[in-house]
């Protein structure tokens, strides 16, 4: 009865946190400017399918592919063992969905079979982080919280595999022994192999252990779920409506800003009216910070679980720059967290003196070559690259600031109509030389 | 090489009251710079061979403002966008082929939602038509035990999804087209997207276009294909890093095309 009490106390608490922090990365993913992404349903559904689901892009290097399907698909369907224990939590029962016969046998057996490759896919993960250092986990993107963030992702979830198995194997004793409670058996292909270890312990300390055990998967589930807004895993929940709003253009296609179309209709036109200002939003062209970008690139940032496939294609950062496309959604994601923090304090945003520019400097910027390696690497679509556009946009058209060459290049299209000095009426040149 | 050219213009065409059946727009690169030249006029050339019926815009042409976009000024891009939609809408363009893929990006992509409505092809789609359909033949084989590698241009590829059609148009050269570890949708660029041909290369360890260079020396081949005057310029510049342009050709597609017609 008390358990109970606890269990359900802990499940409101956990389930409110997690109500309220979601809340707030979507009331901050929604201060991103406003886009129109409803269109095409079928397509949306169909790439949702195929990349998130399916999981499409991943297959691109096969290893990583494999080990992240095991813990994917492992994590999802062990959910369904959850379900069973928040029942029994609640109403005290043991193994609730044991009435399902063969088919409970034949699910606890596979999940454990899934528990044992999402436990073998993390160690693999662990150690290609941490013992084999692989050039995308070693960057200095990394260094420091993001670093610690994914090693403490896939420690805890190898930490809650076990604690799954220790509940069953010292279950299975349990119902040798004929203890009272545990009158269900179930099939345990991994946890036989555990049993050993608390073989010849009392039935005091088995139900100890499996009481412990029992809790401790539970609870971490709860902790690691309120962990997910701050962390990187987020991706699990937001990689599905990433990819659902994906780009459905060709990557080429760079937007056409609006507000500049009108300025250039009315230069060229005296007789067209643009449409009047909206005074509560000052024009900006481009991004100075992340509210001038559109709520789906930072949809984008969230998602983003810094693994490193945009980085480790972009051929600035191959060629030693210092650009780095997972950097520039991590400082994206970094920004907004401290735009929403602002908010959270002082009830609306008030300047901090800061922007997207604090975190991304020019040398990153400029160093693009608007390949799309990044955008095409991405496991969920995810685009680097039209952050780096706006916000060269903001440099160029509000603050002036771009590399002199490009200034000089800029005024050569203006006066010659080529990027070169060449005279407009020598364009035809070529065809006599 | 001497015999001049037919390059009508659309100012030509308009004279005659007739319409061509494509617009090929020839971009800055393709004018002015000396290597992108041989390019256009290669292309010209097949051009004329197959009785193509097509016009340049001549000096009304004015660059597409592709640079200008990807560097930020957008402002820059939508007059230079307006100028040129503005021209071509007056000569009732409705087929356009272009002698680069940043070219052909913009005015396919970018040009529609400011009142440029326009088929637009890059030459080596026409090429493929041209081929496929059977008003280029191409028999002999000049090419035959060359080895050509094709470096994906990044806004061919990528950006508009377009691998095929220039490795298509090579299989009719008889020769040995291998592939860079690095190609087709995982193609590595060149170094010059991005605005980055206008100005130097921010610091790092090396070149984006060694880098590159290094990759397509490593399958030594004959032949460094490529279908873009930026890729070209980095290309040639990669293999003199190297010192290799003695034995290595840096080629546009179409330059392998009017080589193998002899034209």
């Amino acid at each position: 009865m008390i358990a109970s009490i606890i269990f359900i106390l802990l499940f409101a608490a956990g389930a409110a946190l997690f109500t309220v922090n979601s809340r707030k990365v979507i009331r901050n993913i929604r201060l991103g400017k406003d886009v129109d992404l409803s269109d095409q349903p079928e397509k949306r559904w169909k790439i949702m399918t195929l990349v998130a689901l399916g999981q499409s892009k991943m297959l691109s290097r096969p290893i990583p592919a494999i080990l992240h399907i095991f813990v994917y698909v492992g994590f999802v369907i062990i959910n369904i063992e959850v379900v069973e224990i928040i029942v029994d939590g609640i109403f005290g029962t043991h193994r609730f969905l044991s009435f399902l016969g063969p088919l409970y046998n034949f699910l606890i057996g596979s999940f454990e079979i899934l528990a044992f490759l999402v436990a073998f896919g993390c160690a693999i993960f662990l150690i290609r982080r941490n013992i084999i250092k692989l050039k995308r986990f070693v960057s200095k993107d990394l260094d420091g919280w993001p670093r610690t963030d994914a090693n403490a992702i896939l420690i805890t979830e190898i930490l809650l595999m076990s604690a799954f198995f220790t509940m069953n194997a010292c279950d299975t004793l349990l119902f040798n022994m004929g203890s009272h409670h545990y009158n269900i058996a179930f099939a345990n292909p991994i946890s036989q192999f555990v049993m050993p270890l608390f073989s010849g312990m009392s039935e005091g300390s088995l139900i100890f252990i499996e009481r412990s055990a029992w809790w401790f998967h539970i609870i971490g589930i709860f902790a690691f779920l309120n962990y997910l807004p701050y962390s990187k895993h987020f991706h699990i929940l937001l990689a599905f409506p990433n990819v659902y709003f994906s780009n459905l253009n060709p990557k080429g296609k760079f937007t056409n800003l609006e507000s500049v179309t009108n300025e250039v209709k009315a230069m060229m036109d005296p007789s067209f009216t643009p449409p009047p200002a909206n005074p509560d939003k000052p024009m900006r062209f481009g991004a100075k910070d992340v509210t001038d970008l559109s709520w789906k690139k930072l949809l984008d940032a969230y998602s983003c679980t810094e693994c490193g496939r945009c980085t480790s294609v972009c051929p600035a950062n191959i060629t030693g720059k210092l650009l780095s496309p997972r950097k520039i959604m991590m400082s994206t994601r970094d920004r907004l967290v401290e735009v929403g923090e602002n908010i959270d304090k002082n009830g609306s945003f008030v300047d901090d003196s800061k922007s997207l520019g604090s975190y991304i400097s020019k040398e990153e910027l400029w160093a693009c070559t608007s390949c799309n390696a990044c955008v095409e690497a991405c496991p969920i679509n995810i685009d680097p690259l039209s952050i780096i556009i706006e916000m060269r946009r903001y440099l160029v058209m509000e603050e002036s600031s771009a590399p002199t060459e490009l200034t000089g290049m800029f005024t050569n299209i203006e006066n010659n109509g080529a990027p070169w000095q060449f005279p407009p009426s020598d364009r035809l040149n070529w065809k006599n030389e | 090489m001497s015999e001049a050219l037919k390059v009508p213009t659309m100012a030509d065409y308009m004279a005659t009251g007739e319409m061509p059946e494509i617009l090929f727009w020839v971009g800055c690169a393709g004018s002015f710079d000396d290597r992108a030249k041989k390019v256009t006029k290669a292309l010209v050339k097949i051009l004329n061979f197959a009785n193509v019926k097509f016009a340049v815009l001549g000096t009304e042409e004015s660059c597409t403002g592709d640079p200008a976009k990807r560097a930020g000024n957008e402002f820059l891009f939508q007059m230079q966008a307006m100028t040129n939609i503005s021209v071509m809408n007056e000569y009732k363009i409705k087929k356009i082929v272009t002698g680069c893929p940043h070219c052909f990006n913009t005015l396919k992509n970018e040009y529609p939602s400011l009142g440029g409505n326009y088929e637009v092809i890059h030459h080596t789609q026409l090429l493929q038509e041209l081929l496929s359909s059977g008003r280029i033949k191409i028999e002999g084989g000049s090419f035959k035990g060359k080895k050509i590698t094709f470096h994906d241009p990044c806004y061919l590829g990528r950006a508009n999804d377009v691998y095929e059609a220039p490795r298509e148009v090579m299989l009719n050269l008889d020769a040995e087209l291998a592939e860079m570890k690095r190609s087709k949708a995982n193609g590595f660029c060149c170094g010059a997207g991005g605005a980055q041909m206008f100005k130097e290369a921010e610091k790092g360890d090396r070149e984006v276009n060694v880098e590159r260079s290094e990759e397509a020396l490593a399958l030594n081949p004959d032949i460094i294909a490529v279908g873009c005057p930026f890729c070209n310029t980095m290309m040639t510049d990669g293999v003199k890093h190297f010192n290799k342009e003695q034995s290595v050709k840096v080629m546009d597609v179409a330059e392998l095309i009017a080589q193998a017609k002899d034209l």
